[in-house]
Parts: structure tokens; sequence; C-alpha cells
């Protein structure tokens, strides 16, 4: 198991170091000046570039980059937030990005269970078909859209909620945001929670379990959750990977400062923001490569058959 | 036991039957047809295609439904020289009005029908509604069979050869599928310009990942079989194995994978075009038609629903789709 | 054989299922009859409704299955040392589940690798019988389970009372499935092909077990089987079943040396048999009847070289042949042709008679 944990955390940091340097590499060799050329001389850039050491080897620049990144130092922008470092910037978007990812998560998933095991519970009847069709529209319709829907009824027609984020209420004019981040985190968990307790339901060990005599709640508590959960984590990286896509939208709709906004505001501005593409990919990689780590060695803590039996059993 | 049968004489004689060794009840019945019959039974399966007929159809031909063409402004010169546009009309049948109210319809523009209404600008949404989903269908059809084509080989390639091959192969999928959509596309943009091409390429560089992997456990699973070791002991060369004999097989889930793949495209698509990266304006797509509706949802509150609709749509029939079909290449048995 | 009680009866049992593809007749008037202390084995092809008739009777059919008819009588000794009898077939789930299923009537499966849950150790799934029926404090389930651990063959229980499932062996795993079915002490037990997922080496050494327990704990079995080699070993009556109807019942030797149903014949013919010279394996032609259709007649005639014009027409009531002995073939009227035993079959089986006199 310690083998197994280290070798995946190994494997997860070179891939990220490997991701890192292609980023830097790439957004390097750019096609253009990250210098606003009409304000400079030739001569000015020049020093610039030297003081700045965009003439060393593009190694040495990396690694200078490396452990500047590593002790919180990003740099500046080249156009967004002129003059901040990219690190306060991004240490305030990382914080609300993260708690309104936060509530989603945990709302949709809280949802998505309630919705998923009810359905499994009541197996081809109304209540099934109720939360599969909920489960579809999750899927169907993306996260924008029901914040646009939200927004429109809930804070423009009844003027309720707020119309755009508002920090300084920060838990009540989250609701839109996170209630539309979480609707395919709720679809998705249903989804998988009624295959996965259906799938058990059906399965060989269950038939044991009645055959002994087991029935209703201690059946399913004892035998069928606890199967039917463990591979939920697995659907965990999909999950990160929507809401962080989502957060784009919803972010940039709502008015609220956080990754999702700022990976926008760089990208799709008039001029992009090399410094923050970089800063951001990274960020991004990061947070999706330790997801999966994260997926991997959870599942290997829930699932016997991977904890019980270190050494032998890969993956 | 039929009830009242009272035998004679002559039932008790030897058929002597002749035709024991015909099975009639596992009649081949070849796999495609078999698989087909059980989709076309799957309500849901059906349910999609034909709301996925019904948007291609409407994609096709919507457009040319009428007289507006997608950039096309309606407007006409008044007694005064002045442009009348037909700014922010919300959906209209004359026809159908009249026979409702039983008056004539009032403005400027009574005389035409605007199903969908016109936008700020004064263009047919119908037609611009479709155009867009053609715009999204096509890039999303086109990307995804390109992606088919390189995951597949890639797959197979690297299924079949195994060892280091495969081991090379498989790290390189593991830190490609380690960098998330978002950044390879945050990255084409400082490359490329804006546009479809952008979409097109994010799209190409990410699909094919998921495809591979399922070409190569296809492989891994056939490839140990025995017609196609048979068919290597008699010195079948490496593509035709490949190509001849294990991809027709891989066909089926493959085909599954890209009905799950084209709304992800369209999704995407839709995605990139709504945050600006995306197609731009004149060109529209679903994604810039939501993006419209979104700013002017305050004073044209109808605009966007149109390509949310077909949006939705898309997703569902072609997620059913999926399902019905990979239901249809896997059917339960019916145990006994 | 010792009382000749009966202690499960099974009564013109009718079951069908609901499929998309239309409604299967599965079973279709079954009667069956178990005394204490017997076993009796239910033999035939895969969709002949074998495991369909037991799981009825535990209450595990699949959602989409109907009973029609039939019932399914229980007869056991109650708390206050009354005899009762129900029907089980009429008894809420609930009340199945409480009483009789595990504590009363205990079932074994047929792949142990899936029958055991994987995030449970295997101490647990055998205690969790205990604790249903027999209010057992924690101390007492763990002394009685690590018993049974060693009773089924389990040499290192203690250790193996903490593993989990995929830490065992198939037939570790099996005799695991065994300790759970008898945790509560069983009068019945069902075992439905206990040995087809195991190596060969390992079957013989499972029912060995089977059969030593059974006279431990004087429990009646039920094995269902297509493997008449695990018939022969265990059975002392043998049930044969075709298109959810039973064809022949008999005791043994009945059916092994003077089968009457060509069916029997079939699968008798089909067995592997180290002196049989023809070096080929006989297999009956054909497959079983499409229940989705009713088969009108006799359901076996059309893969029977010996039918007869009337099994097309009416199907075969049982004909008594002994006391102990029935056949549900048109070839026992009175009018019908003689039709001998095939001659192969006719040596192969007078050879297992004289080799199983040796043993007399």
């Amino acid at each position: 198991m310690i083998k197994y944990t280290l070798k995946r955390v190994g494997m997860a940091v070179l891939t990220l170091l490997i991701i890192t340097f292609l980023l830097f590499v790439l957004v390097r060799i750019m096609p253009g000046n990250p210098f606003p050329s009409e304000r400079m001389s030739a001569e000015q850039i020049a020093n610039k570039r030297a003081e700045m050491g965009l003439d060393d080897p593009i190694l040495t620049q990396f690694f200078r980059y490396l452990g500047n990144a590593l002790h919180g130092d990003f740099g500046k922008g080249t156009s967004l937030y002129y003059g901040a470092p990219i690190s306060t910037v991004l240490s305030t978007a990382i914080s609300n990005s993260f708690r309104i990812g936060g509530l989603a998560v945990l709302w949709g998933s809280l949802v998505g269970l309630v919705l998923g095991i009810t359905a499994a519970l009541h197996r081809g009847k109304f209540l099934d078909g109720f939360c599969t069709v909920v489960s579809i529209l999750g899927v169907c319709v993306p996260s924008y859209v029901f914040l646009i829907f939200l927004q429109y009824t809930f804070a423009f027609k009844i003027p309720f909620f707020p119309y755009f984020f508002d920090s300084s209420r920060f838990l009540f004019s989250s609701v839109i945001p996170a209630l539309s981040l979480s609707l395919f985190t709720t679809s998705t968990i249903a989804r998988f929670t009624r295959n996965e307790m259906v799938e058990v339901f059906d399965s060989d060990y269950v038939r044991l379990a009645e055959a002994k005599g087991m029935y209703g709640r201690g059946l399913v508590m004892k035998h069928v959750l606890r199967n039917a959960l463990i591979p939920i984590v697995t659907v965990l990286a999909p999950l990160i990977v929507d809401l962080l896509t989502g957060a784009l939208v919803v972010e940039k709709i709502y008015g609220i400062n956080g990754i999702g906004k700022l990976m926008v505001d760089a990208i799709a501005g008039e001029g992009i923001d090399y410094n923050y593409v970089l800063a951001l990919g990274i960020l991004y990689s990061a947070l999706y490569i330790g997801i999966m780590l994260l997926v991997d060695l959870l599942y290997g803590v829930l699932d016997p058959r991977i904890r019980v039996s270190s050494g032998k059993k890969e993956a | 036991m039929e009830k009242g049968y009272i035998p004679s004489k002559e039932d008790f004689t030897l058929l002597h039957r002749q035709d024991l060794y015909t099975d009639t009840n596992f009649a081949s019945q070849s796999y495609w047809k078999s698989v087909a019959m059980h989709f076309f039974k799957n309500r849901r399966a059906v349910i999609g295609l034909v709301i996925i007929l019904l948007i291609i159809l409407f994609a096709a031909i919507g457009p040319s439904m009428n007289e507006f063409g997608y950039r096309d402004i309606v407007q006409y010169r008044n007694e005064n020289n002045k442009r009348v546009v037909a700014k922010g009309i919300a959906p209209q049948i004359p026809a159908l009005h009249k026979l409702f109210t039983g008056e004539e319809l009032e403005g400027n523009f009574s005389q035409y029908t605007f199903l969908f209404g016109t936008d700020d600008l004064g263009r047919d949404l119908w037609t611009r509604t479709w155009y867009g989903a053609r715009v999204s269908l096509l890039i999303a059809f086109v990307t995804i069979i390109i992606d088919m084509i390189i995951g597949m080989s890639y797959g197979l390639v690297s299924g079949y050869f195994g060892g280091l091959t495969d081991n090379v192969m498989q790290r390189f999928v593991e830190i490609a599928n380690s960098v998330p959509r978002l950044v390879i596309v945050s990255v084409l943009a400082i490359f490329m310009p804006k546009g479809m091409g952008l979409v097109i390429v994010a799209l190409l560089l990410t699909e094919w990942i998921g495809m591979s992997k399922i070409a190569r456990a296809e492989m891994l699973k056939i490839k140990e079989q025995e017609y196609v070791l048979a068919s290597r002991t008699l010195g079948a060369g490496h593509g035709h194995i490949i190509f001849r004999q294990i991809l027709p097989n891989t066909i089926g889930p493959i085909i599954t994978q890209v009905m799950f793949s084209i709304p992800t495209a369209i999704f995407t698509e839709a995605f990139l075009s709504f945050v600006g990266v995306g197609i731009a304006l004149p060109q529209c797509s679903v994604g810039t038609l939501i993006e419209d509706g979104f700013n002017n949802i305050t004073t044209l509150p109808y605009q966007i629903l149109p390509p949310i609709i077909v949006l939705a749509l898309l997703m569902l029939g072609f997620n059913f789709i999926g399902d019905g079909l990979r239901e249809a290449l896997a059917p339960k048995l019916e145990d006994m | 054989m010792s009382e000749n009680k009966t202690i499960l009866n099974i009564r013109d049992l009718d079951i069908s299922f609901k499929t998309n593809a239309g409604t299967v007749h599965a079973i279709r008037g079954v009667n069956l009859d178990l005394q204490k202390g017997e076993t009796v084995a239910i033999v035939g092809e895969s969709g002949s409704g074998k495991s369909v008739t037991m799981k009825a009777a535990m209450g595990l059919l699949d959602a989409n299955a109907t009973v029609n008819r039939g019932e399914i009588l229980y007869t056991y000794t109650d708390e206050k040392g009354q005899e009762t009898t129900v029907d089980l077939l009429k008894l809420p789930k609930k009340q199945l589940r409480q009483h009789y299923n595990g504590q009363r009537i205990a079932m074994v499966f047929q792949d142990p690798m899936t029958s055991l849950d994987p995030t449970m150790t295997i101490g647990k799934q055998i205690m969790e019988g205990m604790f249903l029926h027999k209010n057992m404090s924690k101390e007492a389930a763990k002394a009685r389970a690590l018993e049974l651990l060693q009773l089924v063959g389990i040499t290192d229980a203690e250790k193996r009372f903490k593993n989990y499932p995929h830490q065992l062996s198939g037939g570790m795993r099996q005799r695991v499935v065994i300790a759970i079915a008898l945790s509560a002490d069983p009068d019945i037990l069902i075992c439905d092909e206990p040995t087809t997922a195991l190596d060969v080496t390992i079957q013989a050494r499972i029912l060995e077990l089977i059969m030593d327990i059974q006279e431990k704990m004087k429990l009646s079995v039920i094995y269902i089987t297509h493997d008449l080699g695990v018939v022969a070993k265990v059975a002392d009556y043998v049930n044969v079943m075709y298109a959810g109807k039973i064809v022949e019942v008999g005791n043994v030797n009945e059916i092994f040396f003077e089968p009457k149903h060509p069916y029997t014949w079939g699968l008798l013919s089909a067995m592997p048999d180290l002196e049989t010279e023809d070096d080929r394996l006989y297999s009956i032609p054909g497959s079983p009847p499409n229940l989705l259709h009713e088969p009108k007649g006799d359901a076996f005639a059309a893969r029977n070289q010996f039918a007869l014009a009337i099994d097309e027409k009416a199907e075969p009531p049982l004909f008594q042949v002994s006391p102990t002995h029935w056949a549900a073939t048109w070839l026992l009227h009175p009018d019908a042709p003689k039709v001998e035993i095939p001659p192969e079959l006719q040596a192969r089986l007078e050879r297992a008679r004289k080799e199983a006199e040796k043993y007399l």
C-alpha cells in the first residue's frame, strides 16, 4: 500500500512537471511580443529582455520560473491587473472559486445521492422515472444556462437574490451560482448511484444475504450501499473537470472574481495575457492531476480488494 | 395436457424423425440484425433517433424555409427614405393571430411570419437558429470522425503490438490525458486566431483519447482469440489482422463512444463560443446564439430559448442513442 | 430415509416471467417431495427451470416473475414443539426472511467468486445470520463462526476470520458460503450447482464435505445440477427436469439403471465414460425449447428420436413404473410400440451396475 501510494504520488508529480515544462516552452516561444512595442524602443525592449532573463537558455529560464513558482511567485501579468503580482490576484480568485465550487459539490452530491438511492429503491416505479428525468436534464443543459435562467427569474424578474455576485454577502450571493454549478454533479451522482445500486441489488452476494434472511433496511445499509458507493469516487474526476469548465462561464456571467473568470479574461480579451495563461495552466493541471491522484488513493483506501493484499496488485 | 384428447391407435407410431439436428431455437440471426432489433425495441433510443433526425433535417432545410438569410437584417425604407428595421420582434404568425383574435396583426412587419422572432439587430431567429445548429453539428461530426480515426488507429496499434510500444504510447496518453481541456484551449488561443479553427483543433486534441482507450481495450480482448491466432499462424500481416479482422469487431463500442462524444463536442463548441474564443460574428453557432440571447435577456427574453432548446435536444438525443446502442450491443440475457 | 416425513412438498408450481420479448412460461406444473434427512437432486439442462423452482422456495425470484399456481409446503416443528406447515409462497417477504430464510432453509449458490460480499470480512458475513436469527452475543457468534469454519475444513480459522473474500481461493470461498448457510442451523440446505464453478479436484471434496455435514447436522438437501456424476454420488432421489416440467422421477438406482424417459437416456448417454469405445461424446441433438412459445404436445418431441405421432398432439401424463418411479413419456402407454434403451447405453448401464455392485 505504501509502495503503491508513493509510486502514484511520484507519477503525478512527474506528470505535472512535464506538463509545466511543456506549457512554459509553448508560452515562451509564442509569436508576438510580451511588451507593448508602441511605447518602447527596440533598445529598451532589448534591455528589458536581458533584465528579465528572456535571452537565457530556455532550461535556465524554466528552472528559474519553477523556483519562483514554488515560492508562490508567478510574476506579473502582461496585460491583466497591470502591476499586481499574479499570486495575489490568484489567491483571492482561488478562495472565491473554491468556496463556491465546494458548496456546489457538497450540495450536488447530497441531492444526487438522495435522488439516486430513491430511484434505485423504487426501481421501475414513478419515483425512478422522475429521478431519471432530473438527472437527464442536468446532463443535457449546461450549467451557465441554468445560471442565466436562475439569474433572470430570481434576481431580475423577482429581485430576491443579487443580480451579481457580492463578496460582502458571500453565502447569500453564492446561492445562484452554486446551485447552477451543482446540477451536473447532482445528475451525474444520481445516475451513477442508481445504476450501481441496481447492479448490486442484482448481484449474487445480495442474493446470498437475502438467503441468509437479510431484508429491507439492514440489507440496504450493510450490503448494498457500501458496495454501491465505493465506485462513486471514480466520478469525482469528471465532475471536477466539468465544475472547472462550468465555473468559467458561471463566474464570468455572475461577476465572480474566481479563477474561471480570470482564465476567460486572460484568453478571451483583446490581448492575451501570457503569464496568466501559464500560471492558470499550471494551476488547472495541478488541480486535475491532484484530483485524479486523490481518486486513485481514495479508492485504494475504501476498497478492501485494493487495500488488503498490498504489493501484488496495481491499479 | 390438451384436455379431452383421446389418443387413437395410430397415434402410437414412431415418427422416425430425420430433422433432429436442425436447431430452430438458435437459428442464426446476423449480429447486426439483432443489434438493430434491440435498438429499435428501445423506446428511448428511438425517441433519441427521431429527435436527432429532425434536428438534422431542420438544420439542413430550416435556413432556406423563408426568404431571410442568416445574416440578413430584415428592413425596408419608408416614405421618408428612413430605414425601418425589424428589431426585437417577438415570435409572430400573422395567420394564427387572425384566426384567434379575429384582428389583423399590427406593426410594420405584420406581413411576415417570424416563428422564433427577430434579434436585436433585426435578423430572423428561425433562420439563425437552424443555421447555428448546422454549424455546430458540422463541427461536431467532422471533428469526432477525425478523432475516431486518430483514436482508433492509435489504440489498435498500441494494443496490438503491446510490450514496449504499448508502454510508450500509453505513457503519452496518460500525460495527454492529464492536461485539462481548458489549458489546451488557452494555450491554443496564444497560437491561433479565435474562431472555428480553434474550436476544431481543441476538439481534435482532446477527444481522440477516449476512443483510443476503447479501441485498445477491445484489441486486447480480441487479439488473443483463436481466429486471430489462426490467421497469424497462416502468415497474415499486421495490417491485415488489425484492419481486416479486429477493426470490424471494435466498431460497435467505438460507435457508441462516438454517440457520446458528439454531444461533448457540441457542448464544448457552445461553451467556447459563449466565452468568446469560438465561432466569431457574423457566423453563428448554437453557442454564439445563446450568448446573443444572454446579452439581450432583459429586453428580449424569448431570444435565448430556441438555441437552448436545440442544444438540450441535441444532448438528449445523442445520449439516448448512445445508451440505446450500448444496450443493444450487449443485451442482458433474461436469466432463468 | 429415516422417518419418511415429508418436510418440503412442492405442488403444481407454475411460474412465468415477463420479458421484453414476451411472457416466458418457465415452470409448468412442478411437483416435488423432500423427506427428512434425504437428498433429492433436480437434474436438467440450463434453462430447464431447476434453479427457478428452488428460488421460488427461497423467495428470491426476480421482480418480473409471477407465480401463477401452486404451493410450496414446508413442515417443521416450531418453538413450542408444535408441528406446523406453511406455504412459503403465501408468506409475506418480511416474514419469510425473518423466520425461514437462513434459519430453516439455507442456500448455497453456484459461483463462490461472486456470492460473497467483497467489502465485508468473511467472519462478519458468517456471524450475520446468527445475529439475525439466534440473538447471539458477539463472543458466542465468533466462537460459533470459528467452529463452523473448522467444520467446513478451513484450518487456520482464526486468521481467515478476518480475511476478505478476495484473499481466498474459489474452493475456500465455497466452504465459507457453506459455513454461512449453516450459521443458523437450518433444516434444509439447497445447493444450486455448488461445484460447477470449481476445479474438478476440489469438486469432489466439496461434495464430500456437504455429505459429511448432512450426516452430522441431520440436514435434508436439495441439489440442483446438470452433472449426473454429482447426482450419482450424492442423491437418494432424482428429478429429471425438462422445459419447466419434471419428466422422470425415481430413486437413484431406478434413474441410473432403468431409465424410462428418452430424455434421461440422452442425459445418461451424454455422460463421459472411460470405457465407451465410441470416441465421439454423445450429445442430445438440438436445444431446449424456447418457453416464450407454449410447447404443443411433448416439449421434448422435437429432439426425440423415438418421438411418436401423439407426442405432437398431447402432452404425456406421468406413468407409474414402480412405487417410487414415474416418467412422463407416451412410450410407457400400453398401446405404444416397444422401444428399448439404445444398445450402447444399455451396455454402459450394465457396466455401471456391475461396477456399483462391487461396492455393495
